[in-house]
């Protein structure tokens, strides 16, 4: 039996889109939960409970970017151009709120300008990353002018994004942090997780709606009666949080918000099957030669469980909730 | 103005932007590798300042790298697609395994290199900077290995549609121009690091304050600097002799020669007119040119009127950033010569005029490697994949008004960022060095942090290391 490596390096790179979107999304939840924050103070410890391992997130988005080139280098080429207000956009965001992290702690005079730079960066580059979500679901036209990306769809997953991400920057808080942050995390994830559900049930509902081929995918006989459980099984898990919420079970609305993600995004996956540029170019049609997939799937059998150990050994380091006045400045 | 030109230049402000931080932080990484290693092995307190010091400088410019460097990483894709989708069996590769191999490591130790020192023991702090400053060589490694295979292409065929395939991964790595490229651009950087350090500590030398500091800071940097200066300029040279053999035309640039000649002069100043290919003004030194380039009198060098007119490279760029490059370069020998000549004399911490000149050659090799650069990279036009594809057809067909806007807004922000970076690194520069404090009381509750964070040897520093405060005292 041959190996059909553009099928696993689907699933590689759905590892890593789903890495990325659990870890940074609970650090850029962090930046869109900033200016709601009661005080300087919680500010601070919400800032150092990501500061040590924030960069560690977003690599999971380069490593994203660099599988896609090497392994589905079709889409990667027709993907981006399509799509560059807003990944550039994205990118100015991403630069604000990463800076803001160095710059902040230094700053006295300004500093109300870097929390700024920290919130609205995370936000939009949260609110980018769900436009290009959905534009994506939308498929490419061939030849895409500098505002096609643009769609009622697109805005919607783009805020669906920021209030997931949001639910995730909460429940972080509850785990990591104690005090009046912790209790700020309490207060801000019930209205974060209701937000997020009804964003998950609209865009559930539209995209069926709106796209036969997703509706055949799902509405068909035999998978239909594999993919029901799949809302039941949100509706579950939503509750699960809302109860855990106010509770000592602090890690429970945390690990929650994550399978609710990975919930969300198997959805996804499930729709656009097999398809790199949804409705045109397939896994297959857009991979790169088999020489060049062998050569980067050896690298990641061997070094992607190194990596993932050392980063766990860094959240070791760092676990327990963030104490108060840490970090090196 | 169309989208190819207006990419190449967000390209090349994006670029030559980024490489100012990453050279920054891979000297600074060393330097702060070199200290925490000295600390260990002597218990000098004034070892331990300096690596915190550096430690706080280090991470404004490590920041900096982050975000400037995930823009890139987008870019090949949002700006030259056309080239991604050609290049991408043999280059794609070597990104994925920069992210695994290089910023994967240095993202994973940097925050216990930042805010560890009170979390783990002083061994694992120091291994934690090993692993950052080696996954910041890894990366140039990796990068310089994409760099290298566009400008010398090797291991490679190019197929039916046009997409390169790769043959052999070895040759397709290890492309001939990588070796010299590697050494050169790494040594850049620790050159880069010594005149920063050399340049903050002249700085407090001339103000006479932190004396101790300053000296310990001042001294280490002078070495590396009298060490690396006459190797980066060697290595310079096999780097041009490398260039001459894979990239005639480029060298011919450099050099403005152009009709391939035997006795050619060295040309150290001129104006070279594309148009009537000549130059004006020329200052020649005879037969220099065949000796430096060929190590013969008169060896023969290859002229740019060997190829026809669309495929030369736009002279007057290469030409004058490569005599930039080299000046700065024997600039800085200069001044570590001058250096070392003050430091056997028993005067180096007192001639305040030699500090204060080491305060301002800190930009110095900033402005060599951004020449440099633009060497490598304007004499290879009109090429991106030299010999196999044009730079003009290797552009995403965008709207114009698309990129001209994220150029403006690059430009703008990057300045905005340059700002930023200048008023907060000076005014750590300003504040100093920390004074030695009584270590932090541990704060340990039960249950929840369970290890203790193992304390620092202490100020007083009791433990001796293995070489005892013997050899290095001679060089404070
Ligand atoms: C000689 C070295 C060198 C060169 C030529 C480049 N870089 Fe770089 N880059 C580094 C050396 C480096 C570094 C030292 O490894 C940095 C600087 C700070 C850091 O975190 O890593 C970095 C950071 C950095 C990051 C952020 C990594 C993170 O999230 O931690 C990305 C995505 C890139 N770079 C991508 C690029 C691309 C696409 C380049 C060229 C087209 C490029 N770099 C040129
Ligand atoms: C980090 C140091 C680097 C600097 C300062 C630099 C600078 C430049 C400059 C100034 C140009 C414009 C040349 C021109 O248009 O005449 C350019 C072009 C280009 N460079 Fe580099 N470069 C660097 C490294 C790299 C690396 C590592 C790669 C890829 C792996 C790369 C890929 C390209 C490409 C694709 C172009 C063609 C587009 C263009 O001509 O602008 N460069 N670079
Ligand atoms: C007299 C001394 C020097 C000589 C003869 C020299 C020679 C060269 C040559 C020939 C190139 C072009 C290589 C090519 O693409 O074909 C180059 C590139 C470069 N130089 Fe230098 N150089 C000198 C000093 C320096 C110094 C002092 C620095 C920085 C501190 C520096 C940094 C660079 C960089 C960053 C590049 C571009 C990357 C590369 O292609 O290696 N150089 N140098």
């Amino acid at each position: 039996m041959t190996l059909d490596l553009p099928l696993l390096f689907a699933l590689l790179l759905g590892f890593g889109i789903a890495m990325y979107v659990v870890m940074d999304g609970f650090d850029l939840g962090i930046g869109i939960l900033f200016p709601f924050a009661p005080s300087d103070a919680d500010r601070d410890s919400m800032m150092n409970s990501v500061a040590p391992i924030w960069d560690g997130n977003e690599t999971w988005l380069v490593l994203g970017g660099t599988l896609l080139i090497a392994a589905f280098p079709v889409a990667y080429a027709t993907l981006l151009p399509a799509f560059y207000v807003p990944l550039v956009l994205m990118l100015f965001a991403l630069i604000f709120r990463g800076i803001a992290f160095e710059f902040r702690f230094r700053a006295e005079r300004f500093r109300a300008l870097w929390d700024w730079a920290f919130a609205l960066g995370s936000a939009l580059a949260g609110f980018c990353q769900g436009i290009v979500l959905g534009a994506f679901i939308n498929g490419v036209p061939e030849q895409p002018g500098a505002l096609s990306f643009l769609s009622g769809f697109a805005v919607v997953s783009g805020l669906g994004l920021v209030a997931g991400y949001a639910l995730l920057g909460a429940t972080w808080l509850i785990l990591k942090t104690g005090g009046s942050t912790g209790a700020f995390g309490q207060r801000a994830a019930r209205p974060a997780l209701v937000a997020t559900l009804a964003f998950i049930a609209l865009i559930s509902l539209w995209t069926p709606l709106a796209h036969e081929p997703i509706r055949a995918r799902w509405f068909s006989l035999p998978n239909i009666l594999f993919l029901w459980p799949v809302p039941f099984v949100t509706a579950v898990t939503a509750l699960v949080i809302w109860r855990a919420v106010p509770s000592r079970y602090e890690a429970v609305p945390f690990l929650g918000s994550i399978f609710l993600f990975l919930l969300a995004l198997s959805g996804l996956g499930v729709s656009v099957f097999p398809y790199a540029v949804p409705w045109r170019v397939t896994l297959w049609q857009a991979a790169s030669s088999t020489p060049t997939l062998d050569f980067i799937g050896v690298g990641v059998l061997v070094i992607l469980p190194i990596i993932l150990a050392y980063l766990a050994y860094a959240h070791w380091i760092f676990r327990g909730k963030v104490r108060a006045g840490e970090g090196y400045h | 103005m169309d989208t190819v030109l207006l990419s190449r230049l967000q390209f090349a402000w994006t670029i030559g932007y980024h490489i100012l931080w990453p050279a920054y932080t891979i000297g600074v990484s060393g330097f702060i590798v070199l200290v925490s290693a000295l600390f260990l092995a002597t218990g000098k307190p004034v070892y331990r300042e300096l690596m915190r010091f550096w430690i706080h400088l280090f991470a404004l410019g490590f920041a900096m790298g982050v975000v400037t460097g995930v823009v890139l990483s987008y870019e090949i894709g949002t700006n030259w697609s056309i080239f991604a989708a050609e290049s991408a069996n043999v280059i794609g590769p070597f990104f994925t395994y920069e992210v695994l191999t290089a910023f994967f490591l240095e993202a994973g130790f940097i925050g216990v290199m930042l805010f560890g020192l009170n979390r783990v023991g002083p061994k694992f702090h120091f291994f934690a900077c090993v692993m950052v400053a080696l996954g910041a060589m890894f990366s140039a490694f990796w990068i310089l290995a994409a760099n290298s295979w566009m400008q010398t292409p090797a291991g490679f065929t190019v197929d039916a549609d046009g997409k390169f395939e790769v043959t052999s991964w070895w040759q397709a790595i290890f492309t001939p121009s990588l070796p010299y490229r590697f050494l050169h651009m790494v040594t850049a950087a620790y050159i880069t690091g010594a005149f920063v350090v050399l340049g903050v500590s002249g700085f407090y030398l001339w103000q006479r304050r932190h004396a101790d500091f300053a000296r310990a800071g001042f001294s280490l940097a002078l070495w590396i600097a009298l060490i690396l200066t006459p190797v980066q300029i060697l290595l310079g040279d096999q780097h041009g002799l490398n260039t001459l053999r894979y990239q005639p035309v480029k060298l011919a640039a450099i050099e403005a020669r152009w009709h391939t000649a035997r006795h050619v002069p060295l040309t150290l100043f001129a104006w070279p007119d594309m148009a009537k290919e000549r130059n004006d003004y020329a200052v020649d030194i005879p037969d220099l040119g065949s000796l430096i380039l060929t190590h013969s009198w008169d060896g023969e060098v290859t002229g740019l009127t060997s190829v026809p007119p669309q495929d030369r490279p736009y002279v007057p760029l290469p030409f004058f950033a490569f005599r930039l490059m080299a000046g700065i370069g024997f600039l800085l020998l200069a001044i570590a010569l001058a250096g070392s000549f003050l430091r056997w004399r028993g005067k180096l911490y007192e001639t305040r005029w030699f500090a204060m000149l080491c305060a301002f050659s800190s930009p110095l090799p900033f402005i060599a490697i951004l020449a440099g650069w633009t060497v490598t990279e304007t004499g290879r036009q009109p090429y991106v994949v030299y010999g196999y594809l044009r730079t003009a057809e290797a552009a995403a067909a965008l709207p114009v008004s698309a990129v001209a806007t994220s150029l403006i807004l690059f430009v703008l922000v990057y300045l905005v960022l340059l700002a930023a970076f200048f008023f907060y690194a000076m005014r750590l520069v300003l504040r100093g060095p920390e004074e030695e404090r009584p270590e932090p009381p541990e704060r340990v509750r039960p249950g929840i942090d369970t290890a203790p964070s193992r304390a620092w040897p202490g100020a007083a520093a009791k433990r001796a290391g293995p070489w005892g405060g013997g050899p290095w005292d001679k060089f404070k």
